[in-house]
C-alpha cells in the first residue's frame, strides 16, 4: 500500500455553485488515487478576478488569509480552479518579494491571530496528478477503457499564465499527457491554452462568445469528440453557453465537455452518477455509450 | 626611521566633498599617528594636487603618503607615479577609497564622513607597515594570438601583421570569415558582403606573418603578460593541407549529401567540403560524423579521384604550443534560438524562418540560389518581419542587439528587389544611429514598407475570417492607431537578436577573463578602455563583447591591434610585484603549500628540507601565505603584519 | 531615544571580482548603508582565519569574505580554498558562541554591482538585529 499525499483541499467558490460536479468528481478520484484531500477548515473567497483589480491591498488579504490557515495544517494547499491558483500564488510571491506589503498582510493576520511565514505551495490539482501520482499509479486503476475516445485537452489562459510554473505558457502539455494515460486520444490544436473569455462572457458578452466559439470551432476542425476541462469558469463558458453561441454566429455546436476528473473517473469504472456527469447541460450520454467499454 | 606619513583628502569636486565632510576628515587624520601633515584638495589627481604631494616630500621629508579619494582601480598608478618622481619608493603609497565604496553609496552625511575616517585610519596604520619594492620589468614576446577569424579578428591580424609582427589567428570553423560571410548584403551601402570581406581573407591566407591554424581551437593558456603559452589543438581535416590544391573534384565526386550547417540546414554540402566557394583556406574538411568511409569502411571516392593525392584518412589531431605576448579575443557571436518564444511557431509553422535563414536564402550561391521562396517553392505575396526577436525582453535577452532594426530594414528592401510582395514591418524603436543609417530607414519608408509600431503577440495559423485562411496570421497592437491588427501574410521573418557565443563560459576561463551579466565578455571600462580586460595583455574585441554592426567590430579590431603594438613596442612591462616570498629560516617543511599553488610556482629543496618559491611562476594569489601554519611565506605590498594593521584599525 | 545601532563590518574583496563589483556599485550610484570596511587582497585565497578573528577582537561586528564565483576566479580556484577554510572557521565561531550570521562569504562578480549592494544592505541589517559583538565584553565576562 503505497503513501498517501496528504493535502489540504481548497475548494474556491465557483465549485461550490453551478460546478458541483468538478469537486464531486475531484474527491471521488482522489480517493482512488490516494490523494489524502482535507477541505481546509473555515477557508474564505480568494478574492479572484475582479477584486485584485479593484482593491489591491485588501484582495491581497483575503488571499492570505487562506495561505495562513493552510499553514497551521502544515500541508500545502491543493486547487481545483486555476483562477484561484493564480490569485493564491500571486499573493505568495509579492509577500516574498515587496516587504511592504509583507509587514501589512503580517500587521492585518495578526489582528485576525494569525501569521503567515510563507511557507506554503499552491498546487493545481491536474498538477498533482500527474506529477505526484504519476503514470503507472493511473494506469494501473484503470477498470474502463475509454477506447481513444478523442479529447480536446482545453487548459484555458491560467493554469500557465503569467507565472509559467506548472506547464509551458503557450503550449502546455500536462493534460495531453494525462488523457493519454487513462485511455483517451489527445487531440492537438493551437488555440488549447488561449482564453474563451473568462469573466467576459458575462460583462461583455459578445466578445465572450467570440472567443468561446473559435475554441469550440478549433477543436472540432481538430477532430476533437469532447474536450476536458480544467477550470469551473471556461467550463462554464464553453458548455452552458454553446447554445448561445450557435445562436448568435450560426453554428451547431453540441460537443459534450467534461472535467479532466471525470474522465479519469470514467476511466476508473465509477458511475456517471457518483461523477456528476448525469446534470450536464450538453449531453455526453450518447458519446460515452459509444464509447466507453462500459457505460455505468 | 620613524614613518613620516602624508594623508591627502580629496574633495574629488562634489563627488566626495557632497556626502564627506573632507575637512573634519583631514583634521582627524592630522592626528593619527606618524602622521606628519594632513591635507584636503579639490582634486588630488591634477597637476596642482599632484604637485602638492611631491612638494611636502621634498619640504617635509615625507616618507610615506596616503591619498584618500578614488578607488585604486582608478588611480592608484597615477599616485604611485607622482610619489615615485618624488624619490619615494611608489609601494610606500596607501590609497584609500573614500568615494566608490563610500561617499557614492550613501546619502548620510554623517554616517559618510565617519566610515571615511576609519577607512583613512585603516590606511594610514598599514601604509606604516610597507616595505618598499622593486618593479619587475619583463621582456614582451611581440608574437600575438588572435582567436576567431571573423572580420574582426581579421582586422586585428593584418593591422598587427603589416606591422611586421607575428600573428597566430586560430579559428574553429574550417574557413575564415565568421557570420559576415553568411551574408548577402551589408547595410546600409547594401554592399556584398563577400565581396568586401574576401579579399581581406585571401590577404589574411596569403600573408607571411599570419600563421593561420583553421579547424583549431585554443585548448590551453598560460603565463603572464608579454609571457604567455598558448595550447593549440589542430583538429584532424584528414586532407594534406600542403598538397592540396583546392580543385574542388573530391566534393564533385563525394556521394554524400548532408545538410549544410552553412546556409542554416535548408541547403545540403557533400560529406568532404568547403563550407562556402570563397573559403580560406580552400582546403576541404571531412566530416567524420557522415562520411561513409569513417562510419561504415566504405567509399574512399574523394581518395581515388584526388590528382594530388592529398587525401589522408589517418590523419591526427596535432598539439602545437605557441609562444605569445598578447592575445586578442574575437570569438563573435551566435544568435538566438527563435524556437524559445513559441508563440512565433518557429519550428511548428513551415513559413516563420528566421533572419539569417534569409540570408541564406537571398544569397546567390544559397540553397535557392538567392530567389525568395516558400516551403511550397512559390514567391510570397505578403511579408511580415518582426524585430527584437528575443531582445529587449524580460523574459530572454534584456539587451537591445543594435543590428537589427538595420538589418530589418535591408531584408524588406532585398524582399522588394527580388519579390513583388508586400512587406510589413514591426517594431518597437527604429535604431539607425549610424552613418548613412537614418537615410537608409527614409528609403525604406519611401520604398512603400508598412511599418507597424508595436510588439507582435503572436503568428496564428487559426483563420478567423475567409482572407486569413491558408495564411499566417501576424497579431499586433498598433500603438499609433490603438488598435489590435491581425494581419494575414505568406512568409514570416525573424529579426533575431545577438547573443554570446555557447562556449563562452569555457572561453573566458580558458583565458581567465570575465564575463559581464548578458553573458559577453567583460571590457575593463566601458568608455575609456572597451578593448582591454582586467587581465593585462589580453584584449577583447568585436561582437564577443557585445552585439555590434560591423564597422564597430572593425574599429575594436583596429583599436585592439593598436593596443597590442602599443604593448609590444614598448618591449617591456613591469609586473605587480605582490608575489608570495618563502623564509627559509621559518620554514617547517610541511609541505602544506605545494598543493595549494595553482601555478606549481613552489616546489621542495629535499636536502634543506624547506619549500622553494619559483618567482616568475608566482601571481600573487597569496593563497599559501594564508595556508602556512608557520608563518613563513608573507606576499610582498600584503604581509601579516600590514593586513593586521589595516584590519585593526578599521575595527576599532 | 536610543541612537541606532551601527553594525562595523569588515569586508576582504578580492581585487578581480567582489572589490570591482563593489566599485561598480558605488560608480551605478547604488545606495547601500554604508556599514563596509572593504579591505582589498588580490585573492580570498589569501584571507587567512587570523584576520577574520583580528577583524572580530579588534571591534568589528561582522566580516564580509567576497570573492569571484566558483570557476571565475582570476588564480583559478583560489576562492575554492576559501570555501573549505570557511566552513572550517564557521565551526570554529559556533564554539566560540559567535553568531554564524556575523561572517559571510559571498560570491560577486565585477558586473555584480547591484548584488553587492543587497548583500551588505541585509548583512548590516541582520547584524543591526543581533546587536554590538562586543568581543571584548564577552572576554571580560569569561575570565570573571
Amino acid at each position: 500500500m503505497e503513501t498517501t499525499t496528504k493535502f489540504s483541499y481548497y475548494p474556491g467558490c465557483s465549485v461550490e455553485g453551478m460546478n458541483k460536479a468538478y469537486d464531486k468528481s475531484a474527491r471521488v478520484v482522489c480517493e482512488a488515487l490516494g490523494v489524502d484531500l482535507v477541505e481546509l477548515n473555515d477557508w474564505n473567497c480568494c478574492g479572484a478576478s475582479a477584486y485584485m483589480s479593484i482593491r489591491e491591498l485588501r484582495a491581497h488579504l483575503l488571499s492570505a488569509r487562506n495561505l495562513a490557515l493552510a499553514e497551521k495544517e502544515k500541508k500545502d494547499l491543493v486547487v481545483v480552479c486555476p483562477a484561484c491558483l493564480t490569485t493564491l500564488t500571486k499573493t505568495n510571491h509579492y509577500i516574498a518579494e515587496n516587504p511592504r506589503l509583507k509587514k501589512t498582510i503580517t500587521t492585518a493576520l495578526k489582528a485576525a491571530n494569525l501569521q503567515y511565514y510563507g511557507s506554503v505551495k499552491v498546487r493545481h490539482l491536474l498538477e498533482v496528478v500527474v506529477n505526484d501520482v504519476g503514470e503507472n499509479e493511473i494506469k494501473s486503476r484503470i477498470k474502463n477503457s475509454l477506447q481513444d475516445l478523442k479529447v480536446a485537452p482545453y487548459y484555458g489562459c491560467q493554469l500557465t499564465r503569467p507565472f509559467g510554473e506548472v506547464d509551458d505558457p503557450e503550449f502546455p502539455t500536462m493534460l495531453d499527457k494525462l488523457l493519454g494515460w487513462i485511455g483517451a486520444k489527445p487531440v492537438s490544436y493551437p488555440l488549447k491554452a488561449k482564453c474563451c473569455g473568462g469573466m467576459l462572457m458575462m460583462t461583455k458578452e459578445d466578445v465572450g462568445l467570440e472567443l468561446t466559439k473559435n475554441l469550440l470551432a478549433c477543436a472540432m476542425e481538430n477532430g476533437a469528440e469532447c474536450i476536458a476541462t480544467i477550470c469551473p469558469l471556461c467550463h462554464m463558458n464553453l458548455e452552458a453557453y454553446q447554445d448561445n453561441v450557435n445562436k448568435h454566429f450560426g453554428t451547431d455546436f453540441h460537443i459534450p465537455i467534461l472535467y479532466f476528473t471525470q474522465l479519469i473517473g470514467l476511466a476508473f469504472g465509477f458511475s456517471r452518477k457518483s461523477l456528476g456527469i448525469d446534470d450536464e447541460l450538453t449531453p455526453s450520454k450518447a458519446l460515452l455509450e459509444k464509447h466507453l467499454e462500459v457505460v455505468r | 626611521m620613524p614613518e613620516k606619513i602624508g594623508v591627502y583628502v580629496c574633495h574629488c569636486g562634489t563627488n566626495i566633498a557632497r556626502t564627506v565632510d573632507c575637512k573634519s576628515v583631514a583634521e582627524y587624520a592630522s592626528h593619527l599617528p606618524n602622521v606628519a601633515v594632513a591635507r584636503d584638495y579639490q582634486y588630488m589627481c591634477s597637476d596642482p594636487g599632484q604637485e602638492m604631494i611631491k612638494k611636502d616630500i621634498h619640504e617635509l621629508g615625507l616618507n610615506r603618503v596616503v591619498v584618500a579619494s578614488c578607488s585604486p582601480l582608478m588611480h592608484e598608478s597615477t599616485f604611485r607615479r607622482a610619489v615615485s618622481s618624488a624619490g619615494v619608493n611608489p609601494f610606500l603609497f596607501q590609497m584609500a577609497n573614500i568615494r566608490e565604496q563610500c561617499s557614492w553609496i550613501t546619502e548620510n552625511r554623517e554616517l559618510a564622513t565617519n566610515r571615511a575616517k576609519a577607512i583613512i585610519a585603516g590606511a594610514v596604520t598599514r601604509v606604516s607597515f610597507n616595505e618598499p619594492l622593486e618593479i619587475k620589468k619583463v621582456p614582451v614576446n611581440p608574437d600575438v594570438l588572435i582567436v576567431g577569424g571573423g572580420i574582426t579578428g581579421i582586422e586585428a591580424g593584418l593591422q598587427i601583421a603589416d606591422s611586421g609582427r607575428k600573428v597566430w589567428l586560430v579559428e574553429k570553423e574550417p574557413s575564415i570569415g565568421g557570420y559576415m560571410a553568411r551574408f548577402d548584403k551589408t547595410f546600409p551601402t547594401l554592399d556584398c558582403a563577400a565581396c568586401i570581406l574576401t579579399p581581406k581573407m585571401v590577404s589574411v591566407g596569403q600573408h607571411e606573418n599570419i600563421e593561420l591554424l583553421t579547424y583549431s581551437d585554443v585548448i590551453d593558456f598560460s603565463g603572464y603578460v608579454g609571457n604567455f603559452t598558448a595550447k593549440i589543438r589542430k583538429r584532424p581535416r584528414y586532407v594534406d593541407e600542403e598538397k592540396c590544391n583546392g580543385c574542388g573534384q573530391c566534393e564533385q565526386k563525394c556521394p554524400l549529401s548532408v545538410p549544410s550547417e552553412f546556409d542554416c540546414n535548408l541547403g545540403k554540402r557533400k560529406a568532404i567540403y568547403r563550407p562556402f566557394p570563397q573559403a580560406v583556406p580552400g582546403t576541404p574538411v571531412i566530416d567524420r560524423e557522415h562520411c561513409l568511409y569513417f562510419t561504415k569502411g566504405a567509399c574512399r571516392v574523394c581518395e581515388k579521384f584526388c590528382p594530388r593525392g592529398a587525401i589522408d584518412f589517418e590523419q591526427k589531431e596535432r598539439i602545437v604550443e605557441v609562444p605569445v605576448g598578447t592575445a586578442i579575443i574575437a570569438t563573435g557571436f551566435d544568435v538566438f534560438d527563435a524556437s524559445r518564444v513559441k508563440e512565433y511557431g518557429y519550428g511548428r509553422l513551415p513559413n516563420v524562418i528566421t533572419s539569417l535563414e534569409f540570408e541564406r536564402l537571398t544569397h546567390a550561391s544559397g540553397p535557392t540560389a538567392g530567389k525568395i521562396l516558400l516551403r511550397n517553392g512559390k514567391p510570397p505575396e505578403t511579408v511580415a518581419i518582426i524585430h527584437c526577436v528575443g531582445s529587449r525582453d524580460h523574459n530572454y535577452n534584456e539587451y537591445c542587439s543594435r543590428v537589427c532594426c538595420m538589418y530589418s530594414l535591408k531584408t524588406a528592401h532585398l524582399v522588394h528587389e527580388k519579390t513583388d510582395a508586400k512587406v510589413y514591418e514591426f517594431y518597437i524603436d527604429m535604431r539607425a544611429f549610424g552613418k548613412g543609417y537614418e537615410e537608409f530607414y527614409k528609403r525604406l519608408l519611401e520604398e512603400d514598407v508598412t511599418f507597424v509600431r508595436g510588439r507582435v503577440a503572436e503568428v496564428s495559423e487559426v483563420a478567423q475570417n475567409p482572407s486569413e485562411k491558408g495564411k499566417l496570421v501576424v497579431v499586433a497592437e498598433d500603438t499609433l492607431l490603438g488598435i489590435v491588427r491581425r494581419i494575414p501574410v505568406d512568409m514570416v521573418i525573424l529579426s533575431l537578436g545577438l547573443e554570446p557565443r555557447k562556449d563562452a563560459l569555457e572561453v573566458a576561463h580558458t583565458f581567465s577573463i570575465s564575463r559581464s551579466r548578458d553573458g559577453f565578455f567583460l571590457e575593463k571600462h566601458p568608455k575609456l578602455a572597451p578593448v582591454s580586460t582586467a587581465a593585462d595583455g589580453i584584449f577583447v574585441a568585436g561582437t564577443c563583447q557585445g552585439p555590434k554592426d560591423i564597422p564597430d567590430s572593425v574599429a575594436q579590431g583596429g583599436a585592439a591591434a593598436a593596443n597590442v603594438l602599443s604593448l609590444i613596442d614598448r618591449k617591456e612591462v613591469e609586473l605587480e610585484p605582490s608575489i608570495a616570498i618563502i623564509d627559509e629560516n621559518v620554514c617547517s617543511g610541511c609541505k602544506i603549500c605545494l598543493g595549494l599553488c595553482p601555478y606549481h610556482a613552489i616546489t621542495f629543496d629535499e636536502e634543506k628540507s624547506v619549500a622553494v618559491l619559483t618567482a616568475a611562476l608566482c601571481k600573487g594569489c597569496g593563497v599559501c601565505v594564508a595556508a602556512c601554519p608557520s608563518g613563513a611565506i608573507e606576499q610582498q605590498n600584503f604581509t601579516n603584519s600590514q593586513l593586521l594593521a589595516e584590519v585593526e584599525a578599521v575595527s576599532a | 531615544m536610543q541612537e541606532k545601532f551601527e553594525p562595523k563590518i569588515v569586508g576582504f574583496l578580492c581585487r578581480w571580482c567582489a572589490y570591482t563589483g563593489a566599485d561598480l556599485a558605488g560608480t551605478s550610484r547604488i545606495k547601500y548603508p554604508p556599514n563596509i570596511n572593504p579591505i582589498r587582497v588580490n585573492c580570498t585565497g589569501r584571507v587567512d582565519p587570523t584576520l577574520v578573528l583580528k577583524a572580530l577582537a579588534s571591534g568589528a561586528d561582522g566580516v564580509l569574505i567576497g570573492g569571484c564565483h566558483p570557476g571565475d576566479c582570476h588564480y583559478t580556484n583560489g576562492n575554492i580554498k576559501t570555501l573549505r577554510r570557511f566552513k572550517l572557521l564557521q565551526n570554529m565561531l559556533d564554539q566560540f558562541g559567535i553568531e554564524k550570521e556575523r561572517v559571510r562569504l559571498e560570491w560577486v562578480s565585477a558586473s555584480e554591482g547591484e548584488r553587492y549592494a543587497r548583500v551588505v544592505e541585509s548583512m548590516t541589517e541582520e547584524i543591526r538585529n543581533l546587536g554590538p559583538l562586543n568581543w571584548k565584553r564577552k572576554e571580560m565576562e569569561v575570565i570573571a
